[in-house]
C-alpha cells in the first residue's frame, strides 16, 4: 500500500517534472526560432550565415566565452551599437555596429536566445525580462 | 519581396534558355550599333559595342588609376561605401571568394568604388582593405568626386538597368564582368553566393576566349 503510495507519488512527479521541462523547452524554441528569422534579416548581412564575420572588419559570434562573460550588456550592444577596442577570440577588432532600434525588447531577446545558443556557443535562454532588465542599465 | 520574385523570374528564364553544357563565349552586353564603312573600296558593315570610357580615379595606395591602368586585363567593378550596413559585407565577403580565386593573376582585377567620398577617404580605404585582409594590386579599392562615380556607374550599369528597369541600380549590390576590349560581358547579384560561383566560372570562360587570350 504504502509502497504503492510512493510509486504513485513519483510518478506524478515525474510527470509534473516533464511537462514542466518541456514547458520550458517550448518557450526556449518559441525564442529561438523567432530569433533565427530576426538573425537572417538583422544581422546575417555583417556577422554571416555560420556567425564567422568578415575578416578583421566584422567579428564572429563565435566567441562563446565573451558572449558568457557579456551576457547581460549584449542586449545593449544590440540595441544602442557597439564600438571601440574588443577582443574576440584572441583578436582585436575596432569597428562600429550600428544601433538597431528599431528592434522591440521581444526582439531582442529571441535574437540572442538564437545567437547564444548557435555557432557552437550554448548560454541557454535569454528571456524578456531579463533584456528588459538589461536595457535598464545601458550607458 | 518583389526583388524575389523578380530574381526569381530572372532564374527562371535564364534557366529555360540555358543549354546545361558550359558555353564557350560570353555574351556581350550594352548597346550596340551598326557602323558601316568602306574598306579597300568594299562597304562593310561593323556592330561596335559600347565600351567603359577613360576615367580617372585614386586606389587605397593614393596611387591614380586610369582606364589605361586596365588595359590587357579583365576586370570586375562594384560600388560600396565603407560604412554601409546592409548589403555590402556580403557583397565583399563573396568578392573575397573572387579575389582568392585570381589574386595569382596579373591580368585581372577587381576595381570597387566607394560611393560615400566624403568619408571614405583614401587612409579610409586603406584601413578597410587591410581589415579586409587584401594587398597587392589585385582588388582596388577607388575614390573620386561622387559625380566623377556616379558617371562611371551609368556605364557600368545600363545593362542591369535594362534587366530590372525598378532597381536602384548603384545600391543593389551587383558585381560587373568586363573584358579586355573594355565591354561589359556579365552582371551579377553579388549579394547572391550562387551568382558569384556563376561569375567565378564565367572568369574563367572569358580568359579563355580568343580575343581575350591575345589582347594587350
Ligand atoms: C553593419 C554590420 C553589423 C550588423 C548589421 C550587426 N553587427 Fe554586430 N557587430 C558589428 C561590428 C563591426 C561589431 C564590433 C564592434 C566593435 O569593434 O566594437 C559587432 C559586435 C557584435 C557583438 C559583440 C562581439 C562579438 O562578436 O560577440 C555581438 C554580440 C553582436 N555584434 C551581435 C549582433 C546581433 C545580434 C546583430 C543583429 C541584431 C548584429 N550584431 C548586427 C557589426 C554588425
Amino acid at each position: 500500500m504504502k509502497l504503492k503510495f510512493i510509486t504513485g507519488i513519483s510518478l506524478l512527479l515525474i510527470v509534473l517534472a516533464a511537462s514542466c521541462q518541456s514547458d520550458e523547452q517550448m518557450e526556449f524554441n518559441r525564442y529561438y526560432s523567432g530569433g533565427s528569422v530576426i538573425y537572417l534579416a538583422h544581422c546575417q548581412n555583417c556577422h554571416g550565415e555560420k556567425g564567422e564575420g568578415l575578416q578583421a572588419l566584422i567579428p564572429p559570434l563565435t566567441d562563446a566565452a565573451y558572449l558568457k562573460n557579456n551576457k547581460t550588456s549584449l542586449a545593449c550592444y544590440v540595441k544602442n551599437g557597439l564600438k571601440g577596442k574588443i577582443t574576440i577570440s584572441s583578436r582585436t577588432f575596432e569597428g562600429e555596429m550600428p544601433a538597431a532600434d528599431d528592434l522591440s525588447p521581444i526582439e531582442i531577446a529571441k535574437v540572442l536566445t538564437f545567437v547564444t545558443n548557435s555557432f557552437g556557443n550554448k548560454t541557454g535562454l535569454i528571456n524578456l525580462q531579463q533584456v528588459q532588465a538589461n536595457l535598464e542599465k545601458c550607458h | 519581396m518583389k526583388k524575389l520574385i523578380g530574381a526569381l523570374v530572372i532564374i527562371l528564364f535564364y534557366s529555360a534558355c540555358k543549354s546545361n553544357k558550359t558555353p564557350s563565349a560570353l555574351p556581350i552586353l550594352g548597346n550596340r550599333e551598326p557602323v558601316t564603312k568602306t574598306v579597300d573600296g568594299k562597304t562593310i558593315t561593323d556592330t561596335v559595342y559600347s565600351t567603359i570610357p577613360d576615367f580617372k580615379f585614386v586606389n587605397q595606395y593614393a596611387d591614380t588609376i586610369t582606364g589605361k591602368s586596365l588595359d590587357g586585363k579583365i576586370y570586375v567593378a562594384d560600388f560600396f561605401f565603407t560604412t554601409c550596413p546592409s548589403i555590402c559585407p556580403v557583397m565583399h565577403r563573396n568578392m573575397l571568394k573572387v579575389y582568392n580565386e585570381f589574386k595569382t593573376d596579373d591580368n585581372f582585377r577587381i576595381i570597387s568604388h566607394t560611393i560615400d567620398p566624403k568619408y571614405d577617404t583614401v587612409p579610409v580605404l586603406k584601413k578597410y582593405a587591410d581589415k579586409l585582409g587584401i594587398s597587392g594590386n589585385t582588388w582596388w579599392l577607388l575614390h573620386g568626386t561622387k559625380d566623377e562615380t556616379y558617371q562611371i556607374a551609368k556605364n557600368y550599369l545600363v545593362s542591369v538597368q535594362e534587366k530590372n528597369p525598378q532597381g536602384e541600380y548603384i545600391h543593389d549590390g551587383y558585381f560587373i564582368l568586363v573584358d579586355k576590349q573594355k565591354r561589359i560581358r556579365g552582371t551579377y547579384d553579388g549579394t547572391d553566393p550562387a551568382q558569384v560561383t556563376k561569375l567565378i566560372a564565367d572568369i574563367k570562360v572569358l580568359k579563355a576566349e580568343p580575343d581575350q587570350v591575345g589582347a594587350k
